[in-house]
Order: structure tokens, then C-alpha cells, then sequence
């Protein structure tokens, strides 16, 4: 057992010294992580704000100047350009410079003051769909209130609606998407280190000299495996450490229990980069394969993409994908603040998976290794 | 100083080493083709059957008239119906309902003294993009409905009347606006995991020695390993728009052949600056993180692609300019949705010719200082 132990840990040691030799890699390997979490942190928001607007005025009355204010002062506006010629606007439109084009014709001041319903006309570019649908919304309200502060003496509408929004009042993407980024972070690191550490020893002939070592298979995985799982776990506290620091996420559940998730998550990456290993001969195969993987997992995920607006068949996929459930865990403890009792049912789908998954690869790797 | 002999040579050479990578060479097609079938299918951001909760505390005639509103707009699924107020707080930490309506007690009596009713909508936040996205949905729905119960005692025209109306993606399908950005982030795809590893591969196999061996210029090195991954490039290109076109009744508008001509051109620049990667790695796995922060989560993250540029921070905004996906995504939607030709166009055609002119330069530079 004391020997056992001492062999996998010259592995672990001797693994370690493999990446670490490289200090290109070992930067690459912690730094990467950060700027990859500032970029999808700042990037990956789905929050509209500042769309470029094309005001074309054809009344240039202080009524139709007082609603273009109305559209800028909301922040979700701003004017990318001005013009009278309808050319103008298409051309900008044409070209992306501007995502809106607000038309207010001739005639719009005199309209108001006769009490005849005045006409605006608003064109979206719907090229960027999400855009185009937020901001269709945001445009119909600020005409609305306008409307009404224009108006007091019209008789207010019949409801009210009064709207509130739990976990995330400022309706931030920010704090939804960072905690997120984790998960395919983390997935990423141990997916790519494991299945190119062993496929590199494959291709450069070094397995064999492993093989014929005394090391067990068995404790030739636990050496290949335990210095990513640790890799991956420093990766994680750093990541950790820039959401709560630098983008200030509200952190509401248990540290304790995010580890522990964290982990059982690692265990199921891991496992798929063993399989990979044992699929491929090389390693740009092994990368390739990392990237087949990785695309459908991250997608199918709920990271970036809602999980209730797929087909249903996708969504029946998605329950095999751990990152699915380590998301809802990760969301669940940062913003909601939520404990096992809601969690359970996402814990107890990434154990078995975590430890399923590691265990068919261990198994195959060491089938594989044993045939030759 | 190309010699087209030596550069046919050498690009038969790594057509052969792709050849005797069939697995490789077959995933290089497979991603693209799994890509167009997630992003085509799968994902998407329109947001449809939201799951709606209600907590009647009115139970009158009015109040189920404003559910089966909400019910019949097609956005929303009933998902639940609460009877104490003390449900809210399960369901929701729960996520069985992402929008909770909440009808007062009182409700019809105000709505028929000709007072404002009010309602309350409580809206899970934690992803921001949906909560806003039914936030607006809801607000229509109620607007409507109360629109028509006002016009029940007497009509009055509205003073004002926005019209809104959508350009290129007339049903503001995301489909629409990923396919045609997918087309670039497949050629960086490309780029990244084939060409990456292209150069560190001689580096490790010891046979970049034997190369520089060779009376091959360092220039028809580079273009010569090029030209395999640019036929594939190009391949993958026709096959991912037809398939868009065909498969996803993504709407063509412009010209096939500017399409190519310009493809051409990016994918030059990107797969120099694949090349380029690979001759300062020297490592494979070095290479292919570097591929990874250097070409791919770019061209998803800041090209916007998924996520509008306008909502990014001005520093992130200013590095999106140095990224040529962002350009090159003008031109695919330009001419995919918009129909736009060169007179548009022509900015970001010299913006590709520089940067296929860039990427090939730094590639050839790095890899002569490499082997002298």
C-alpha cells in the first residue's frame, strides 16, 4: 500500500514537472482562466443598452425633439445619426450603424395639439434578434410613458402593472452569466489538460516505458488524473476570486457545498478526457475530439442559451450533461442562496455521472492499456 | 521566389499526413456540420413558453379573463396556480415559475368603480435575458387587455401610435442572425485546431530539422502547408451556408460570389494567424491553449456574434475592433440578410485584405526567425 502510494505520487510529481517545465504553459495555464473569465464576463451579456439610433425628424418641432430626449434619457438610446433624407437612414441601417430607426414625420406637433392621434414610426434592424425583440419593448414603453406625461389629463389606464424582479433586481446578466462561466471554464482545463497528457505520451512513444513500469493502470490514471483535478480546483478559487472581487457577484449560498459540486463536476470531466485519451492517437485528434465534446456541453448547457426555449428533445439531452446540472448548483448557491433541499435532485444526477463516467473510462483506459 | 513545384510539394505533403488522419479530417467536417445542427435546432434565445405561475386572490370573472390572456398571447405556459401567497417564495427559489402574476383581492371591484386596477408580476431575475424578455411580453398582454377594457365604456384614439416594424429578419428568428456568424466562427474554428498544430507538430516529432533540410523556402513552407487547410476552409464554407439556406431557410439576399471572395480573404488571415501560433508554440498543447484564447473565444465572445458590442464596456469595445471576425460578420449578415454588395461592403473588404495580408506576414516572419 506504501509503495502503491509512493508510485502514484512520483507520477503526480512527475507530471507536474512535465507542465510546469514549460513556463509558457504553466502562465497560459492560470492565466488564461482570468482573461477568459473577464472576456466572457463583460461579453457575454445579453443586456441592451446604447442602441444605435437613426432619428430622422421631418418635424423638427420641441414636441419631436422632447421624444427623441425621451428615447436618449432612457440609456437604452443612443442617436447614431441624424438626417432628413430617408436614404440617409437606410444606408445606415444597411451598413449596422444603426440598429433603430426613429421616424417622426412631418405633421407630429400639430397632430398632438389637435388631439388627432400623431404617428411615429420606429424600424428595427432584426438582424441581431435579441437585440431587435428588448429593445421593440423598451421603444413601445418609452412611447407609452411619454404619452401619459404628456397627457396628465387623460384618464389613466385601466391596470397597472407592477413589475419585480427576485434574485437580480437590476436585472443584470452579469451576475447570471459570470457564475456560469465556471462551468465551461473549468470543464475546458481538465478536459483538455487529461486527454492531451495521455495522447502526448502515446504519440511520443512514452506510454510503452509507463506501461512497462511497475505502475498498475490503475495508478497510472490516479497519476494522470490528480494533477488536473488539482490544476482545476486552483483554477476554480481563482475564478472564484474575480467574480466575487472584481465583478462583485452577490455570493449568497454555502462555499462548502460549491466545492463539493465542484468536484464531483471535475470527476465527470476528467472522465470524458480519459475516454478521449483512450479514442485517440494523436493529439490533434484528442484536441478535435475535446472541441466535439466541449461545443454540444457548453450549448446544451443552459450557459448562454436557455435550457426551456429548446425542442424537447434537446432538453431531454440536456439532462445527461453535467455541466447542466453543475450550472443550476453554481446559479442556484450564488444568487439564490439555495441549500441541498433544492439542490438535491442536481447533486445526486452529477454524482452519479461524476462517478459513472470517470469509473467507464478508468475501466476502459485500463483494458486498453492492458491489450497493449 | 515561389517555386510552384516545391509549393505544390509541400502541400501534397501535408495532404497525405491529413490523409493518413482520416479521424481528424473527418472531424474537421463534423464540427461544422454539429454546430449548424445546434445553433439551427437546439439554441436559441426566442423566448417562448415561459412558465407562468398565478395567484388569484380575486377569483373573479375579470381576473381569469386577464389569465386566459396571458395564456392565449402563446408566450406563456400555465405552469401553476398558487393558492397562498407563501407558495411564491418555494416556486420561485424552486424555478417551477419564471414569472409570477399576482391578481389582488379587489381586483374586478376596481377595474368596474373605473379605477386602476393593479396588478403584480414578479419576475425571476436570475437570467436576465428572459426575465426582460417576459417582462415586456407581459406588459403587452396586460396593456392590450386593459386597452380593451377601457374601450368598453367609451372609444378614444390613442394620442399617440408607435409603429414598429422589422427589417432583414422580419420574424426576429435568432436562427437568422447565428447562421450566417457561424460561417466565420467555423473558419476560426478551423484555423485553430488544424493549423495550430500544423508547425508545433514538426517542432515535436523532430522532423522541422529534416523541413529546413530541404531547398523549400520558408515562404512556400507556410503556403504550402496553407493550401490543404484553405481547401477545407473553403469546403466547409459552401457546405455551412447551403446548409443554413436549405436546412434553415436562412435567407440569402446578396451575392454568392463576393461571399467567397471575401471568405477567401478571412480565412487567409485567419489561418496565417493559426500558422503563426504554432510556430511560436513549438508545443502542441501550448499551441492549441493558445489557439483556444488567441482566435476562437474572440471570434465567439467579441466579434458579436452572440452578444451585441453596443452593451460592452468601452474597453472591451475598443478590443472588439482589433478582432476581424467582427468585420468579417458584416459582411456575412450584410450579405445573407441584408443583400448589401461592395458599395457597402467595401471597408470591411480592404479591413480582410490587411488582415490575410497581416496574418500570412507574421506567420512567415515568426517562422523563418524560428528556423535561422
Amino acid at each position: 500500500m506504501r509503495a502503491k502510494l509512493e508510485r502514484v505520487f512520483e507520477m503526480v510529481r512527475k507530471e507536474f514537472r512535465q507542465v510546469f517545465r514549460d513556463p509558457r504553459l504553466s502562465r497560459v495555464l492560470f492565466v488564461a482562466p482570468v482573461i477568459q473569465l473577464l472576456a466572457f464576463g463583460y461579453a457575454v451579456s445579453t443586456d441592451v443598452r446604447d442602441v444605435a439610433t437613426f432619428v430622422i425628424d421631418d418635424d423638427g418641432s420641441r414636441e419631436s425633439r422632447d421624444l427623441v430626449e425621451a428615447f436618449t434619457a432612457s440609456g437604452y438610446f443612443r442617436v447614431a445619426g441624424v438626417s432628413r433624407r430617408p436614404a440617409d437612414l437606410v444606408r445606415a441601417i444597411d451598413r449596422g450603424e444603426a440598429v433603430l430607426g426613429l421616424v417622426i414625420p412631418a405633421g407630429f406637433a400639430r397632430d398632438l395639439r389637435r388631439g388627432v392621434t400623431a404617428h411615429v414610426q420606429l424600424l428595427f434592424d432584426g438582424t441581431n434578434s435579441n437585440v431587435a425583440t428588448v429593445a421593440q419593448g423598451y421603444a413601445g414603453r418609452i412611447v407609452q410613458s411619454w404619452t401619459a406625461r404628456r397627457f396628465p389629463s387623460l384618464s389613466p389606464p385601466a391596470v397597472d402593472l407592477r413589475a419585480r424582479a427576485w434574485f437580480n433586481p437590476d436585472l443584470e446578466s452579469r451576475v447570471y452569466n459570470v457564475p456560469a462561466v465556471m462551468g465551461a471554464l473549468l470543464i475546458l482545463v481538465c478536459l483538455l489538460l487529461t486527454a492531451l497528457a495521455i495522447v502526448r505520451e502515446r504519440e511520443i512513444g512514452t506510454l510503452e516505458q509507463l506501461l512497462v513500469s511497475p505502475l498498475t493502470p490503475g495508478e497510472l490514471i490516479l497519476g494522470k488524473t490528480i494533477p488536473f483535478a488539482l490544476i482545476g480546483l486552483v483554477d476554480l478559487v481563482l475564478i472564484m476570486a474575480v467574480s466575487l472581487l472584481w465583478f462583485k457577484v452577490p455570493f449568497r449560498g454555502s462555499a462548502l457545498l460549491l466545492l463539493a459540486a465542484s468536484i464531483l463536476y471535475i470527476f465527470s470531466a476528467l472522465g470524458v478526457g480519459l475516454f478521449i485519451s483512450t479514442i485517440s492517437r494523436t493529439q490533434q485528434e484528442a484536441f478535435m475530439a475535446v472541441f466535439l465534446v466541449f461545443m454540444p456541453t457548453m450549448l446544451l448547457s443552459g450557459f448562454m442559451f436557455p435550457v426551456s426555449s429548446m425542442p424537447a428533445v434537446f432538453r431531454w439531452l440536456t439532462l445527461a450533461n453535467p455541466m447542466r446540472h453543475y450550472l443550476e448548483i453554481v446559479r442556484g448557491i450564488f444568487l439564490k442562496g439555495a441549500g441541498l433541499g433544492a439542490l438535491w435532485k442536481q447533486f445526486l444526477a452529477l454524482s452519479l455521472m461524476g462517478v459513472g463516467i470517470l469509473w467507464l473510462a478508468a475501466d476502459r483506459f485500463r483494458r486498453r492499456s492492458a491489450a497493449g | 521566389m515561389i517555386e510552384p513545384t516545391r509549393l505544390l510539394a509541400m502541400a501534397r505533403k501535408e495532404l497525405i499526413q491529413l490523409r493518413r488522419d482520416p479521424r481528424s479530417l473527418a472531424l474537421a467536417f463534423a464540427l461544422p456540420v454539429l454546430l449548424l445542427i445546434l445553433f439551427g435546432y437546439a439554441i436559441s434565445w426566442d423566448v417562448r413558453d415561459i412558465r407562468l405561475a398565478v395567484l388569484d386572490q380575486d377569483r373573479s370573472a375579470a381576473s381569469r379573463e386577464l389569465v386566459d390572456a396571458f395564456r392565449a398571447s402563446g408566450y406563456f405556459n400555465l405552469a401553476a396556480f398558487l393558492e397562498r401567497s407563501g407558495d411564491v417564495d418555494s416556486l420561485m427559489e424552486r424555478g417551477g415559475a419564471q414569472l409570477v402574476l399576482v391578481i389582488p383581492p379587489g381586483f374586478a371591484r376596481d377595474l368596474g368603480a373605473g379605477r386602476t386596477a393593479s396588478l403584480q408580476a414578479i419576475v425571476d431575475g436570475s437570467d436576465a435575458n428572459t426575465a426582460t424578455i417576459a417582462l415586456g411580453y407581459s406588459e403587452a398582454v396586460v396593456r392590450t387587455w386593459s386597452a380593451r377594457v377601457e374601450l368598453r365604456g367609451r372609444s378614444v384614439a390613442p394620442p399617440v401610435s408607435a409603429e414598429s416594424r422589422v427589417w432583414f429578419n422580419e420574424e426576429l428568428a435568432s436562427r437568422n442572425m447565428i447562421v450566417p456568424g457561424l460561417v466565420a466562427v467555423i473558419m476560426m474554428v478551423i484555423a485553430a485546431m488544424l493549423t495550430s498544430l500544423t508547425i508545433a507538430r514538426e517542432w515535436e516529432r523532430g522532423t522541422m530539422e529534416q523541413l529546413a533540410a530541404t531547398p523549400v523556402s520558408r515562404l512556400e513552407v507556410v503556403l504550402g502547408k496553407l493550401l490543404p487547410y484553405l481547401g477545407i476552409g473553403l469546403v466547409d464554407v459552401v457546405a455551412s451556408s447551403a446548409l443554413g439556406v436549405l436546412l434553415f431557410a436562412v435567407p440569402f439576399r446578396g451575392s454568392a460570389v463576393l461571399l467567397m471572395v471575401l471568405s477567401f480573404l478571412f480565412l487567409m488571415g485567419a489561418l496565417g494567424l493559426g500558422m503563426f501560433i504554432s510556430a511560436v508554440a513549438k508545443s502542441q498543447v501550448l499551441a492549441t491553449q493558445l489557439a483556444m484564447v488567441a482566435t476562437f473565444l474572440p471570434t465567439m465572445l467579441l466579434s458579436g456574434f452572440m452578444f451585441s458590442i453596443d452593451a460592452m464596456p468601452a474597453p472591451l469595445q475598443a478590443i472588439s475592433y482589433l478582432i476581424p471576425a467582427r468585420y468579417f460578420l458584416v459582411v456575412t449578415r450584410g450579405i445573407f440578410l441584408k443583400g448589401v454588395g461592395l458599395g457597402v461592403l467595401w471597408t470591411q473588404g480592404l479591413l480582410m485584405l490587411a488582415f490575410a495580408a497581416a496574418g500570412l506576414g507574421l506567420a512567415v516572419v515568426k517562422f523563418r526567425k524560428e528556423l535561422d
